[in-house]
């Protein structure tokens, strides 16, 4: 799963973690690198066709039978603002725990599970970012280039039917 | 007495299992008097009521309720009497013992609460009760005050002489035990007088030899040491002596005395507890009385199994798919019959495990009959309540949500549906009002029937209100049916007065709400003069759904069977389109309105006209009827309900979810918003609204 | 080994009080709640006193009583019947069965186990 044109940086490889140090799970979309905490992380599975919910944002791409549980899938090249990704078999969807509930998010691969001390976190510069800021946590160095860390309740908060006329329950 | 020695903790969970117990026992008891008949002996009947009433007293005791026993006491000891044929069940007794049902209830939902009942509550009652029993052998025995002892200190000890009779070993006592016992209240002589034992030979197991005269020396009074004996003072010769008395009697033989030591002596007992042959060999048959055990199972669990049989049923349907789309070999034909038989025990086990939650609607029914005399004795009308089919079962979830319309529409009936007694001797009928409640099962559903023989309703009336109320417009034409459906509506109320009994705000249109949250419907039928009936039809579960499945494009929806009326393929003459967007098809006479589930969900590649596709004519809640335009139908199939909400948000159109037998996720339409949908505005903004969309409309809106 | 009681009542707050007493004092608690499922506890296996109640559904405390009696297995098996304080006629019948002794509800903890004690000693 990792993808082959990632550079084994030894200080990022999965290592047993001690009390200062987090597991991230990287991954690509376009050509960027972000991650998520491994903690959240409850699967990855290749992209399957999902069930199209009617009326919803476009980067909502409907829902899955994960085992018996229907999980809602999201495009996060498409909640980034980028357009749709054209998903094929070799897409992966991460299956995350976000507030109670089981989302998947639709990337472009898994890259690495990083390793890092928690110091060396830092906080997002407040320069321009390609993508929404709020949606990002902190960034992790990660040799010479950098992994951006996206905060998972954000990018579910602002609600997908935002966008929508109300409608009546 | 009692509790106070349980920790605070325990003490709080009995209390939980006691009022859990009431509830339960209150409900069988309302209906158990219920069923009672003047004159008439149904001691099965009454020895459950006596149960019943003897259970919360035995709690209420426990938990020092003094009230609720009191008057649990008395209502016990009538019950007593009626069940022994000792007091006769009388008109005048029956009423009475369904007021100390309700009373009974009211206490046990007073201390409950904390509260303590005042004094004078349920006096009357109890009075009655009371009086009742004089006829009979005696009055209820009061409940006993804790008895004092009678002597506060005794002499300094006392001589008691035990002679045990065999008759205390058949009842399981123990000698041993008895003068261990003893060994607490102070020093303990005792001798043993072996004399009248047996040669081995000669002994009997279950004959008492021994005997022992025993000098006991402690500052206890007499009754303490009456009380060791107290089970065997019938099985016994038994002296007690003070001991000053004592000083020269029996001079004879004492054997060598010998104190008991704390760790159990083996004194040479008479073995009873040998095992002995039976002496009764009394048939056995009657232990297997035909018996429904029961055991309490948290619905947690039962609800896990619900889910995994869910799932197997699925998994069941998968394999068999991917098994037949594969060519069938040689062999495969066995196997074929594998899945088959595979598929029957699936679905039994499915309907096995859905049976768990199955409970008989009697506990929603048997508050009904109190509910009827409660209301109609308010109004000053005499109002006969008739039952039927009380052990027609349904899911627990679906009775819990079943119980607030079911009550309000009874309310209702009493209140506005059955006249006054003046009005239905003026109209010729029976002074006397009857209300019938019935449940049935047909199909996968649940039919409950609420039919009062009352004034039926009044359309002229009601359509008038509803144009005074803007509900209707004036010029509107509705059909009768249509006016009948107006009852329904938000805030309506038919009565000319809003009576206390009814309650202000509350309609039927909120009993509609209810049924239509349990994916059922409710409909109205009406003859003026002769009586109004509701018709409720809900689903026995909310777990699984017959559904048809449909394709539109390349998504497949779930219709739900039991809204559909019939699919047909339209001639292209059938449909006309009107202003605004609408399109309706001419079926047997009767105009219809068409829905697209292309269009209202916005399904790309779909087939556009209906004479192209199919119309499934489906019926919502308030009895309209629209006709859903799909391509096709696919087939018929039961499934498991799914919530899309666990992980999503509500989604307008779609009541669940469900996954097929190809592992796919299918939408579950939801019927009562279809109108609706189609009705707003499109989801995009579109220069012009009010032009029907086009296909390339929806395509653009695609995701 | 710890003695082993069957408490047989169809009030499961009864049940809960006097199983959790006894198992406080070290004895191995069964439940039943009403005769005829006394009896199946009973075929499965032995116990060493039974304590149960009067008025149960089923089958009451007093037949209960009869046929534990007449089976040889438990002919001498200690049982107390339970019954309220104006019970004597109840305590005289459950007597006249076969009963070892009787406890009055509502009944304290400790006086719940002096009574087991008189006839079943932990």
């Amino acid at each position: 799963m990792a993808d082959p044109q990632d550079q084994q940086n030894p200080e990022t490889t999965a290592g047993p973690s001690s009390p200062a140090t987090r597991q991230f799970i990287s991954f690509r979309v376009g050509d960027e690198e972000f991650a998520i905490d491994i903690m959240a992380v409850r699967e990855i599975k290749g992209w399957t066709a999902t069930t199209v919910l009617p009326n919803q944002q476009n980067y909502m791409l409907g829902v899955l039978n994960l085992r018996g549980t229907i999980v809602p899938i999201f495009d996060l090249r498409c909640r980034f603002g980028r357009g749709l990704t054209q998903a094929t078999a070799t897409h992966v969807v991460i299956i995350v725990s976000v507030d109670d509930r089981i989302v998947g998010l639709l990337v472009d691969a898994v890259s690495d599970i990083l390793t890092v001390n928690a110091v060396d976190i830092r906080p997002v510069p407040d320069m321009e970012q390609t993508v929404d800021s709020a949606f990002l946590s902190g960034i992790i160095p990660v040799g010479e280039s950098m992994v951006v860390l996206l905060s998972l309740e954000n990018l579910f908060n602002q609600t997908p039917s935002a966008g929508l006329p109300a409608i009546a329950a | 007495m009692s509790g106070s020695n349980f920790g605070s903790d325990e003490l709080a969970q009995f209390r939980k299992t006691f009022f859990e117990e009431c509830a339960e026992l209150l409900v069988d008891l309302e209906e158990r008097l219920g069923a009672l008949h003047p004159y008439t002996q149904d001691v099965e009947g009454l020895n459950a009521i006596f149960r019943a009433v003897h259970s919360i007293k035995a709690g209420a005791g426990a938990f020092n309720y003094t009230g609720l026993v009191r008057f649990a006491h008395t209502f016990e000891a009538l019950l007593d009497r009626l069940r022994d044929g000792k007091a006769e069940l009388d008109e005048r007794t029956l009423p009475c013992l369904i007021s100390a049902g309700d009373v009974l209830a009211a206490l046990v939902d007073t201390v409950r609460e904390g509260k303590t009942a005042d004094e004078a509550f349920g006096a009357d009652v109890r009075d009655e009760l009371e009086s009742l029993m004089d006829g009979a052998s005696g009055g209820a025995s009061p409940v006993p005050a804790a008895k004092a002892d009678a002597a506060p200190t005794g002499p300094q000890g006392y001589r008691i002489v035990f002679r045990p009779d065999s008759e205390l070993f058949r009842h399981a006592n123990e000698p041993l035990y008895l003068i261990r016992e003893l060994k607490t209240l102070g020093t303990l002589e005792i001798a043993c007088d072996t004399s009248r034992l047996p040669d081995l030979a000669g002994l009997k197991t279950d004959e008492a030899y021994l005997s022992w005269t025993m000098t006991l020396r402690t500052d206890k009074p007499r009754a303490a040491i009456a009380e060791v004996f107290e089970f065997v003072e019938d099985e016994c010769e038994l002296i007690i002596e003070p001991l000053a008395d004592a000083v020269e009697a029996t001079p004879e033989a004492v054997p060598q005395a010998v104190t008991i030591a704390p760790a159990a002596v083996a004194v040479p007992v008479a073995a009873p507890t040998v095992e002995r042959a039976a002496p009764h060999p009394e048939g056995k048959a009657e232990q297997k009385a035909s018996v429904a055990s029961s055991i309490r199972v948290e619905l947690a669990r039962v609800d896990r199994l619900v889910n995994m049989v869910g799932e197997l049923v699925i998994t069941q349907a998968m394999l068999a798919q991917q098994f037949n789309e594969n060519d069938v070999g040689q062999g495969g034909h066995k196997t074929l019959q594998g899945f088959e038989d595979l598929a029957v025990l699936t679905r039994e086990l499915q309907e096995c495990v859905m049976a768990i939650r199955m409970q008989p609607v009697k506990s929603i029914f048997a508050r009904m009959p109190r509910l009827v005399r409660e209301v109609s004795a308010k109004l000053g009308k005499t109002v006969h309540l008739e039952m039927s089919g009380e052990q027609t079962e349904v899911d627990k979830t679906v009775i819990e949500e079943l119980a607030d319309p079911l009550t309000h529409m009874i309310r209702n009936a009493v209140d506005h549906g059955i006249e006054s007694t003046e009005e239905r001797i003026a109209a010729g009928k029976s002074p006397d009002g009857t209300i019938h409640l019935s449940a049935q099962h047909v199909g996968s559903n649940i039919l409950i029937h609420v039919e009062d023989d009352g004034a039926g309703i009044d359309r002229e009336r009601l359509l008038r209100k509803a144009i005074e109320r803007g509900i209707v417009s004036a010029n509107a034409k509705p059909t009768g049916e249509e006016i009948d459906e107006l009852i329904f509506s938000p805030g309506f109320s038919t009565a000319a007065a809003v009576t206390d009994v009814s309650g202000r705000g509350v309609g039927m249109d909120v009993v509609r709400r209810n049924i239509i949250n349990l994916g059922g419907r409710v409909q109205v039928q009406s003859t003026l003069g002769k009586g109004t009936r509701f018709t409720l039809v809900i689903p026995l579960t909310l777990a699984v759904l017959d559904g048809m499945i449909v394709a539109v494009g390349e998504e497949k929806y779930i219709l739900p069977l039991t809204s559909i009326v019939e699919s047909i393929r339209p001639e292209r003459g059938q449909i006309r389109a009107l202003t605004g967007g609408y399109e309706v098809a001419s079926i047997r006479g009767e105009f219809v309105r068409l829905v697209h589930l292309a269009r209202v969900f916005g399904v790309p590649q779909a087939v556009g006209e209906p004479w192209n596709g199919l119309v499934v004519l489906v019926e919502q809640a308030n009895g309209t009827k629209i006709g859903v335009v799909v391509d096709e139908l696919i087939g018929q199939q039961q499934v498991v309900i799914k919530s899309l909400q666990d992980n999503f948000d509500p989604v307008a159109g779609i009541s669940g979810a469900t996954i097929l037998g190809n592992g796919r996720v299918a939408l579950i339409v939801d019927i009562e918003q279809l109108t609706r949908l189609a009705d707003r505005p499109h989801p995009t903004p579109l220069p012009n609204t009010d032009a029907p969309s086009s296909l390339t409309d929806e395509l653009a809106n695609v995701a | 080994m710890a003695k082993r009681i069957l408490t047989v009542d169809d009030s499961k707050t009864m049940r809960d009080m006097v199983s959790y007493t006894l198992k406080g004092a070290g004895f191995e608690v069964v439940e039943a709640e009403d005769g005829v499922r006394a009896l199946t506890v009973l075929q499965s296996g032995k116990v060493d006193l039974i304590i149960t109640d009067i008025n149960m559904p089923n089958m009451d405390g007093v037949t209960l009583v009869k046929r534990v009696r007449s089976q040889p297995s438990h002919a001498a098996t200690p049982i107390l019947i339970l019954t309220t304080e104006s019970g004597e006629d109840k305590k005289a019948a459950g007597k006249a069965a076969g009963a070892t002794g009787w406890i009055v509800k509502p009944f304290a903890p400790d006086k719940l186990l002096q009574v087991v004690n008189k006839v079943c000693p932990a």
